[in-house]
C-alpha cells in the first residue's frame, strides 16, 4: 500500500502521520505542496495537522488552492482515499471534498489534550478496525474545530452513516458533537482529533493505530 | 481602481469573538451593547479601471478564496 503525505510551509504532523502509515506496513512518499500530481501508484493521501500557510486568510484556505491540492481533488473525484486530520479537515472542507467548515472554538481558546471519542461507524476503511459504539482516546490540538454544517447537511450526514467519530464530551462547540465524516463514499475521511499522535504505546496509547492498520489491510487487498 | 471586501460569518453562524468582545465591552461599562459581529477587511488594488469589471472580478475572488460561502457573506465596495 501507497500513501502520500503532503507537506505545506507551516505542516507540522507530516512526519508523524507519515511514521503511523509506515509502522502499519505502507509505504510512504512526502509530496511537497507545489507539486502538480501525485507519485505514481498513490492509494492514499494523507493531509497533514498544522498551520498551512499560518492560517492566513481561514484555516485551511490557501492550502486548498494551492497547485497540489487540486490533485488532491482530483485523487479523490476518481474515488481514490484521502486521510485529513486536524488542518487536514480544514483544507479538505474548503476544497469542497468534505461539507461545511472549521470554525473558532465556541470557548475560544486553543484546546490541546486528549479526548474520548465514539466510534460512529465502522463501516469504513477509515474504522472498520474498531466497533461501532466504542470509544477510543485520541488528542486534539486546535484554535478553530468547532464543526458547522447547515442543518440539512448535518441531517444527511447523520441519514448516511457518514459521522465517524464524535466526542464523547464536545471539546469546541462542534455540530451534534461531530469530531469526524466520511465523503458520500466513505473514502475520504476528515478528522479533527489526531490518531497518528495515539498510534503506539510510548504516545501514551495507541488507539489511533488501528485506523492505519485497518487502512493497509483494506488497500493491500484491493 | 480599489476595491474594499467586507467578509462576516453569516446571521446563523455563532461568532464567539463577537461574542467575546461584546462581554469585554459590557465589563468596560458600555450599556445597552445587544451585539457585536466581528468580521475583516480586505482591500485590493486592482490595474482595472472598468467598474462592472472590476466588480465581476472581484466578486469571483471572493466566491474562489476571500470568503468561505457555507460559513460567510460578503460585499464589495469600489471606489
Amino acid at each position: 500500500m501507497h500513501a502520500a503525505v503532503i507537506v505545506f510551509p507551516g505542516s507540522n504532523c507530516d512526519r508523524d502521520l507519515a511514521v503511523a502509515f509506515e509502522r502499519a506496513g505502507a509505504r510512504v512518499s512526502m509530496v511537497w505542496h507545489k507539486d502538480t500530481s501525485m507519485p505514481e501508484g498513490v492509494d492514499i493521501i494523507g493531509v497533514p495537522g498544522g498551520f498551512s500557510y499560518g492560517d492566513y486568510l481561514r484555516c485551511g484556505a490557501i492550502a486548498a488552492n494551492s497547485p497540489i491540492c487540486r490533485a488532491v481533488v482530483a485523487h479523490a473525484d476518481k474515488g481514490g482515499y484521502v486521510l485529513g486530520v486536524c488542518n487536514g479537515f480544514q483544507i479538505l472542507t474548503e476544497t469542497g471534498i468534505l461539507p461545511g467548515a472549521l470554525l473558532r472554538n465556541a470557548g475560544l481558546k486553543y484546546v490541546c489534550k486528549p479526548v474520548d471519542l465514539t466510534v460512529t461507524t465502522d463501516q469504513s476503511a477509515f474504522t472498520q478496525g474498531y466497533t461501532a459504539g466504542s470509544t477510543i482516546t485520541v488528542p486534539i490540538a486546535h484554535h478553530d474545530g468547532n464543526y458547522f454544517a447547515d442543518e440539512a447537511t448535518l441531517d444527511r450526514l447523520q441519514a448516511e452513516d457518514r459521522v465517524a467519530f464524535t466526542y464523547a464530551r464536545n471539546p469546541n462547540g462542534s455540530a451534534r458533537d461531530i469530531a469526524g465524516i466520511l465523503s458520500d463514499n466513505r473514502r475520504v475521511l476528515g478528522m479533527m482529533p489526531h490518531p497518528e499522535r495515539m498510534a503506539e504505546p510510548l504516545h501514551g496509547g495507541s488507539d489511533g493505530a488501528a485506523m492505519f492498520s485497518g487502512l493497509v489491510q483494506q488497500l493491500a487487498d484491493a | 481602481m480599489k476595491a474594499r471586501v467586507h467578509v462576516m460569518l453569516k446571521s446563523g453562524v455563532l461568532d464567539p469573538q463577537g461574542e467575546a468582545v461584546r462581554h469585554a465591552l459590557g465589563s468596560l461599562g458600555f450599556e445597552g451593547v445587544e451585539g457585536v459581529r466581528q468580521g475583516k477587511v480586505i482591500e485590493i488594488d486592482l490595474a482595472e479601471t472598468d467598474a462592472a469589471k472590476a466588480e465581476a472580478v472581484v466578486n469571483e475572488m471572493c466566491e474562489k478564496l476571500l470568503a468561505n460561502t457555507v460559513i460567510e457573506s460578503y460585499s464589495v465596495e469600489l471606489g
